[in-house]
């Protein structure tokens, strides 16, 4: 859920979760009774679906793994939707401000070449070996240490994800709705649970699916209706300009040559190996958060088709996260009709209420004089019309959705902060019961008694999550911590998982270190750079790198150089007989024949299309 | 979802035409009775009529198309 991390939340300098504990002195939005029974309507729904599939999940296969019996589309959406929560709408709609299209590269080029690999190239290792898990999968291939490594890395990973959802949830309603934090964190716990525990992964998938539909049945109006009142794409173009002096922010690569250059202080090649390859590969490939909702597929061919199916909705995700960034520059209004201008988060914090930062800060924003004036002589707190980045997208809603709309529009965002905590705690219960309480603690269970325990880890999880919550909350310290998990891990599991896929050499105990040696790699660039900010220059390899730069190409060094240890480890060691590999690398494994279909329904026909269709869309935004 | 039971695609449908009728509803009382939530922009387009009449008509297709007992996806 928490995958790729927006920009904002990201790029520590921008501001952190945390900073949205500062909250306005007013809601952004007030729900009327429309809106509330839409809301309501939400909830009843999806507890009901959680009862219903009560009788369906008995056995381990059916609770873990949905019965793999999901069909393409339906892994598709639930793949694709486990990275659309609500974090990431609202702050990669703040990015989309910040920085303009550059932010879009999250959605194509970090993403879309992945999503393929994964479906044409890396499902039918995951298929065949019929692993529960990625945590399993590395236990067929590199044995037990390897596994319980990964296992429990991803498994407090998992856990302290879910504490952020359930806390951002609560954040987002306050300042949007004014709604108390505790009755945020109770209800949403209590639905998420009841859901979960009862129906298993085919529950969660099944809410995935649902707020996918919510996502862009609420979301989509604001930038049709933006783009109407904006004079189209032509009029968005000339009043950005005209705002901002510069139309980088309509360009995807062509600012990308040098750092400095571009807003984001990125250059191509941190783009492309960084993101597109060591961040994107590793989480759309390995991570198993969205990898166990492909496994739950009814059969290979739905496999492979399902990140296909799922890239398609992924390249058109941008027109509801990243047009309303934009459209923010030049349509939200302050009261008295001028424009208004977003702050960076950073900003905002120190001015709600007003600390000694604030001042400097204001200087560096945009604001006018007189603005900055206002701002400083406000004793209480901030100004009303004083906003960060982050709540770009719902005041964009409040500007164009009414009654019963606008409740559209919020459930929206709270089925995906559940659906992100839904998600976090069914891997973690999938993870937790096969790959650590089975093979450290019972492995002599029987199936029922293992679906007892998963049941169980979901409900201890919720409540571990909410302790993780709390901490994470006191504690602005950790929440850097927090966001750089899984940008510190993702990159050594690629490069481990990858080698152990694709070169049989690979042996057990390269694999082993390979991944413990990378993740302490990762660890110690993120800790270099987060006492000594100026060493982002190394990392980055440019003194006019920005914080978003020091994540792409930390994620690039630290895959290399877990590629270099296995590959040094695997050459002085023996490695394993082939036939003890068959099922797991390539090469040594016969795929299975799959039926002929015609062109229309083979994966390679959709595949190409995507591939058109993103070569496209980067050309004309070139 | 493959197998017996109740399709994801029947449940999605009941929500949408709750929600439709929902919203419908309310843009027919706003249009009818004049009366609009001050700070929003582009009450002329009447919005939550044809956004949620459309959202009433696909739930409707859904829960016709995916209903219990019928099979399909």
């Amino acid at each position: 859920m928490f995958g790729l991390v927006p920009a904002c939340l990201a790029a520590g300098s921008i501001g952190s979760l945390p900073s949205f504990l500062a909250f306005s002195a007013a809601p952004l939005a007030r729900l009327g009774s429309w809106d509330i029974a839409v809301i309501a309507l939400y909830f009843g729904m999806v507890i009901w679906i959680g009862f219903y599939l009560r009788g369906r999940t008995n056995t381990g296969e059916e609770f873990f793994m949905a019965g793999r019996q999901m069909t393409a589309w339906i892994a598709g959406l639930s793949f694709v939707s486990a990275n659309l929560g609500s974090l990431e709408l609202m702050g990669w709609a703040g990015s989309a401000y910040q920085y303009g299209i550059l932010a879009t590269h999250w959605y194509w080029v970090g993403a879309i070449p992945a999503m393929l690999f994964l479906g044409l190239v890396m499902m039918p290792f995951y298929y065949v070996s019929k692993t529960h898990s990625v945590p399993g999968y590395l236990f067929l291939r590199y044995g037990e240490h390897a596994r319980v490594l990964a296992a429990i890395s991803f498994a407090l990973e998992m856990i302290l994800m879910s504490g952020v959802n359930m806390f951002a949830m609560a954040v987002v309603m306050k300042v949007v709705l004014g709604w108390s934090y505790t009755f945020s964190i109770v209800v949403s716990a209590f639905a998420v649970t009841l859901y979960v525990a009862l129906g298993g992964l085919r529950s969660a998938i099944f809410n995935e699916v649902l707020q996918f539909v919510l996502i862009w049945g609420g979301a989509l109006l604001v930038p049709v209706l933006g783009m109407i009142q904006a004079g189209g794409v032509s009029g968005l173009k000339t009043q950005i300009i005209a705002n901002m002096h510069s139309d980088s922010y309509f360009h995807l690569w062509r600012d990308t040559g040098q750092f400095a250059a571009n807003p984001m202080g990125v250059h191509w090649t941190g783009i492309v190996f960084g993101l597109g390859f060591a961040i994107s590969f590793g989480y759309w490939t390995t991570d198993f958060l969205v990898v166990q909702r492909v496994l739950a597929a009814h059969n290979l061919r739905a496999a492979r088709m399902a990140p296909i199916i799922g890239s398609f909705f992924k390249m058109a995700v941008p027109f509801i996260v990243i047009l309303p960034g934009l459209l923010g520059l030049v349509l939200l209004q302050n009261p008295d009709g001028s424009r208004m201008q977003l702050v960076p988060q950073d900003t905002w914090k120190a001015c709600a209420p007003i600390s000694p930062d604030c001042a400097p800060l204001l200087k560096q924003t945009s604001l006018s004089p007189a603005v900055q004036r206002d701002v400083l002589e406000q004793k209480e707190g901030p100004r009303s019309d004083l906003h960060s980045y982050n709540e770009v997208l719902p005041l964009m809603m409040v500007r164009y959705l009414g009654p019963g709309l606008l409740g559209l529009g919020i459930t929206a965002l709270i089925a995906g902060f559940m659906s992100g905590m839904a998600g976090n705690v069914s891997a973690f219960s999938t993870v937790w019961t096969y790959d650590i309480y089975k093979p450290l603690i019972n492995k002599k269970g029987f199936d029922s008694h293992y679906v007892l325990v998963g049941r169980a880890s979901i409900v201890l999880g919720v409540l571990v999550s909410i302790g993780a919550g709390y901490l994470v909350q006191k504690s602005h310290g950790i929440m850097d911590y927090v966001q750089a998990l899984f940008s510190i891990f993702i990159a050594p599991l690629l490069a481990t998982i990858l080698l152990g896929m694709f070169w049989k050499r690979a042996t057990r105990i390269a694999g082993f270190l390979g991944l413990l040696l990378g993740i302490a790699f990762s660890a110690g660039l993120f800790e270099w750079v987060h006492l000594y900010p100026a060493k982002l220059a190394y990392v980055a390899l440019s003194p006019d790198a920005k914080p978003m730069a020091e994540n792409v190409f930390r994620a690039l060094w630290a895959c290399l150089f877990t590629a270099l240890v296995i590959f040094v480890v695997s050459m002085f060691t023996k490695p394993r007989p082939a036939a003890e590999l068959e099922g797991l690398v390539y090469g040594v494994t016969p795929l299975p024949k799959e039926d002929p279909v015609p062109f229309y329904k083979n994966e390679w026909t959709w595949a190409g299309l995507v591939v058109v269709i993103f070569c496209a869309l980067n050309i004309l935004f070139w | 979802m493959h197998g017996s039971g109740i399709p994801i695609w029947f449940f999605i449908g009941v929500l949408l035409v709750a929600y439709g009728a929902i919203i419908f509803c309310y843009g027919v009382y706003e249009w009818h009775s004049g009366i609009y939530p001050p700070l929003v922009q582009l009450t002329n387009l009447h919005t939550p009529v044809w956004w949620g009449g459309m959202l009433l008509a696909l739930g409707v297709v859904y829960v016709v198309k995916f209903r219990p007992g019928r099979g399909g996806e």
